[in-house]
């Protein structure tokens, strides 16, 4: 019978290593998960390259992966924010590498990793800066930039319900970056308010199948369950 | 010459989207245009985080941290609105599908090239979200914009001197003082706000301009 639940955090990261790259889904807080970011503090690793949209606000999360000094590199698109002082330290005091990367090139390049694309021509960063020393071409008349796949050891996403086989739905715009993450890593896990039983979910409105997720780990209890 | 205010602004950019739209605005200014737009028109906005169909602020008692806009802010869904990831959600810019993007800008040329996401100052943390697939994806980019910095210098200029976002791809600037149309035939002024003369905005911008036929 193939059972995808971690039984606990701790099981769901199992086989987390120092220099691991790690997907962590997110758009400010919504879609953040925080429990399973809590989780590989406590695991230890360190050395970490981090692939999120942000690079962390306030004291949790990412910002405190980087408070806790377990990042070596950051892949993101928008690292400054109002609360980011964490990352903003460390990279002044040169301790942190930052790859910055348009966000929907971000997306397009998890994509790729996920897709099994070897690269993608994208039209977003031509003659600009971050686009500085790359490959261009121009197709039917318009430019792009060779960019590169993003793949990772690890995604880390929040999803509102799954099943045992891994399929997942969604909370409104806390999908985000989930359902593109947990195609691109060789492993993913998800963590789920709520473990429905198999057949529960609409297959129509499945978001995310199962192929695409290794582990699934509960961080809420169960809600009550709907009246009969 | 009495220049236009915040609100002003925006009402004047809500004036231009037309019926049917699919729409996205930037953080901060163009936020503002939503307030403005017509009950009466049916207008798609969209979110980069995953959201068409973007209706105004909640209540405070009803918000939603599920339910926020790129700037973070909490906001509602309307009725036939609908939530996507973000791979869906960059291909709906970079693909072409949206009609108009509003932007701030630290710069645009009369070209249309547009800086705004980095200033290039040693000391500064580069950010730049989804400010280069706008620029390149939407249909049309407007900009909305002050047209003199705090300095007073031009931020519509001959050629960008901050890090550019994007490659003529700006169609339209909304400023405080004028409405310019800008892309490879220079930078055409389509209106001024009453007690302004084109002699008068060229000595502010320093740059060419060239009044638009519809006010010649």
């Amino acid at each position: 019978m193939i059972d995808k639940i971690s039984p606990s955090l701790q099981h769901a990261i199992a086989g987390l290593r120092d220099g691991a790259s790690i997907m962590i889904s997110g758009f400010g807080d919504a879609g953040a998960p925080h429990e399973l970011m809590e989780a590989v503090i406590e695991h230890g690793a360190s050395d970490l390259t981090i692939i999120s949209n942000n690079a962390g606000a306030g004291e949790t999360g990412i910002a405190a992966l980087i408070k806790a000094n377990r990042v070596r590199k950051v892949i993101c698109s928008f690292p400054r924010q109002a609360a980011s002082h964490h990352f903003d330290a460390r990279y002044r005091a040169g301790q942190i590498e930052l790859e910055l990367v348009p966000q929907g090139n971000l997306a397009a390049r998890i994509q790729a990793a996920g897709s099994g694309l070897g690269a993608i021509f994208t039209p977003t960063g031509y003659g600009t800066l971050l686009a500085e020393g790359k490959e261009t071409r121009e197709i039917d008349g318009r430019n792009y930039v060779l960019e590169y796949p993003i793949h990772a050891d690890f995604a880390l996403i929040k999803a509102r319900a799954g099943d045992r086989w891994g399929n997942l739905i969604y909370c409104k715009v806390a999908r985000n970056f989930g359902p593109i993450m947990a195609m691109a890593a060789k492993t993913t896990i998800a963590q789920v308010a709520e473990i429905v039983e198999l057949g529960a979910l609409d297959p129509e409105a499945v978001v995310t199948p199962g192929i695409f997720v290794n582990r699934v780990v509960q961080v809420a209890p169960l809600t009550v369950a709907a009246a009969a | 010459m009495q220049r236009m205010n915040r609100e002003e602004m925006a009402a004047r950019v809500a004036r231009d989207i037309p019926e049917g739209a699919y729409v996205n605005l930037g953080i901060g200014l163009p936020t503002r245009v939503a307030n403005f737009l017509p009950k009466e028109r049916d207008i798609f906005l969209q979110s980069e985080n995953g959201l068409l169909g973007m209706g105004p602020a909640p209540a405070e008692e009803d918000t939603d941290w599920e339910l926020i806009n790129a700037g973070k802010q909490p906001v509602t869904l309307l009725a036939g609105g609908c939530f996507f990831h973000h791979g869906d959600s960059f291909s709906m810019m970079r693909g072409g599908h949206i009609d108009i993007c509003v932007l701030g800008a630290f710069q645009v040329s009369v070209n249309g090239d547009l800086a705004n996401w980095h200033t290039g100052a040693p000391e500064a943390i580069p950010a730049v979200g989804g400010a280069m697939d706008l620029a390149v994806g939407a249909k049309q980019v407007f900009v909305m914009m002050d047209l003199l910095t705090k300095a007073g210098e031009s931020k519509l200029v001959a050629q960008c001197s901050y890090p550019l976002t994007g490659l003529s791809c700006v169609s339209r600037i909304y400023s405080d003082v004028a409405i310019f149309d800008v892309g490879p035939a220079g930078a055409h002024v389509i209106e001024m706000v009453p007690g302004l003369t084109i002699d008068q905005l060229r000595d502010m911008t320093g740059v060419e301009l060239q009044l638009a036929l519809e006010i010649a």
